[in-house]
C-alpha cells in the first residue's frame, strides 16, 4: 500500500447562531471600552489544527468530519467548518 | 446496597461523595478508577464533580472516552441508577446519556454558593423520597452549568416528565433572578427517559449534614436505598 500524504486540516468550531455567546458579549464590551464603538458583535470559537496522513483531500475531509461528529464539536450547540490545507 | 464513585483524573468531589455515602448514609462504597473496566459489582454509580481531564476541549468531553465509562454506559443502559453531579452531569451529556449540554455560565463567573431547587417530579429513581414542588437547599460550585437544549427538546423533556429540578428562591418561586447560570427554563437537573440516570449541577453529597448548611441532599441519595 502506498503511503498517504501528510495533510493539515483546520477545524473551526463556533457556537450555533441561535446560541447566546456570553464570552463574545464580554469581548464586545472590552473592545468598546477601548474605544472601538463600531464593533457590533463578537462570537468566540476555537480552531483545531490536525496533521494527518491520508490518500487525498476527500478522504481527509470525510475523516475529519467524522472526528467532529464524534469528539471535536458538540453538535447540540456548535457548528464546525473544515479546511484542508 | 453497594455504591461506586468514579474517579477521573482531576475529579475533586470524589471524596465528598465517598464520605457522605460511607459515613452519613452508612453504605458500602468503592472508588472506581477511570482506567478500570470493572465496576466491582456495585448497585449504583456516582459520577462526581471536578474538572475531569482538565476540562480539555469541553467539560466532560474526554472523560466520556475513558475505559470505565464504557462500563458505566452499559450499566446505565441496563436501567441501574446513575447520578452525575456537576462535572458528572457534564460527562453524562457528553456521553449522550442525557439530553442537552452545559455551557459557560451566563455571567462568565464561577458560581459557588447555596441555592434552592424545586423538585419537578417524583417519578425518577432519585426522586422517590421527594414530593413534587419540594424546595431543597444545596450548594453549587461551577463555571459551566448553563444548561442548554433546543426548544423542541425542552418540550420533549417536559412532556416526558424528565426535568428533575429547577432553580428557585427560598420560597420555591422559579424566577429569572433565582437562576444562577442562565440555564434554559431554570433547569438544574434532568433525567433520561427511563428515569434511572440523573444529572444535576447542585451537590447533594455536600448537603448531607446540618453543620454544612443543609441535609436536603440526603433526600436524593436515600431515594435509591
Amino acid at each position: 500500500m502506498t503511503k498517504g500524504l501528510i495533510m493539515k486540516a483546520r477545524v473551526f468550531i463556533t457556537l450555533k447562531e441561535e446560541v447566546l455567546d456570553p464570552q463574545g458579549n464580554a469581548v464586545v464590551g472590552g473592545l468598546k471600552t477601548l474605544g472601538y464603538h463600531n464593533v457590533k458583535d463578537a462570537r468566540v470559537g476555537k480552531m483545531i489544527e490536525l496533521e494527518l496522513e491520508s490518500q487525498d483531500r476527500e478522504t481527509s475531509t470525510s475523516l475529519v468530519q467524522e472526528m467532529c461528529q464524534k469528539l471535536l464539536a458538540n453538535t447540540v450547540i456548535e457548528d464546525y467548518r473544515i479546511e484542508i490545507v | 446496597m453497594k455504591w461506586g464513585v468514579v474517579v477521573f483524573p482531576a475529579s475533586n468531589c470524589d471524596y465528598d461523595a465517598y464520605f457522605a455515602l460511607k459515613n452519613i448514609l452508612k453504605c458500602e462504597v468503592e472508588f472506581l478508577w477511570h482506567k478500570e473496566r470493572n465496576l466491582k459489582n456495585v448497585d449504583v454509580v456516582v459520577l462526581p464533580g471536578g474538572f475531569s481531564y482538565g476540562d480539555y476541549l469541553r467539560c466532560g468531553a474526554m472523560a466520556r472516552f475513558s475505559p470505565v465509562m464504557e462500563e458505566v454506559i452499559s450499566f446505565a443502559n441496563k436501567g441501574h441508577p446513575v447520578m452525575g453531579i456537576c462535572n458528572g452531569f457534564q460527562v453524562l451529556t457528553e456521553a449522550g446519556l442525557l439530553e442537552g449540554t452545559l455551557m459557560k455560565n451566563k455571567t462568565l463567573k464561577f458560581m459557588c454558593k447555596q441555592v434552592w431547587v424545586k423538585s419537578q417530579t417524583t417519578q425518577g429513581v432519585w426522586s422517590h423520597n421527594t414530593e413534587k414542588n419540594k424546595v431543597l437547599k444545596m450548594p453549587i460550585a461551577h463555571g459551566e452549568g448553563n444548561y442548554f437544549v433546543t426548544q423542541e427538546k425542552l418540550k420533549e423533556l417536559e412532556d416526558n416528565d424528565q426535568i428533575a429540578f429547577r432553580y428557585c428562591d427560598e420560597k420555591g418561586e422559579v424566577l429569572e433572578t433565582s437562576n444562577p447560570n442562565g440555564s434554559v427554563s431554570n433547569i438544574a437537573g434532568v433525567y433520561n427517559k427511563n428515569k434511572n440516570i440523573l444529572g444535576l449541577m447542585p451537590h447533594p453529597e455536600r448537603a448531607c449534614e446540618s453543620i454544612l448548611g443543609s441535609e436536603d441532599g440526603r433526600v436524593l441519595l436515600e431515594s435509591v436505598l
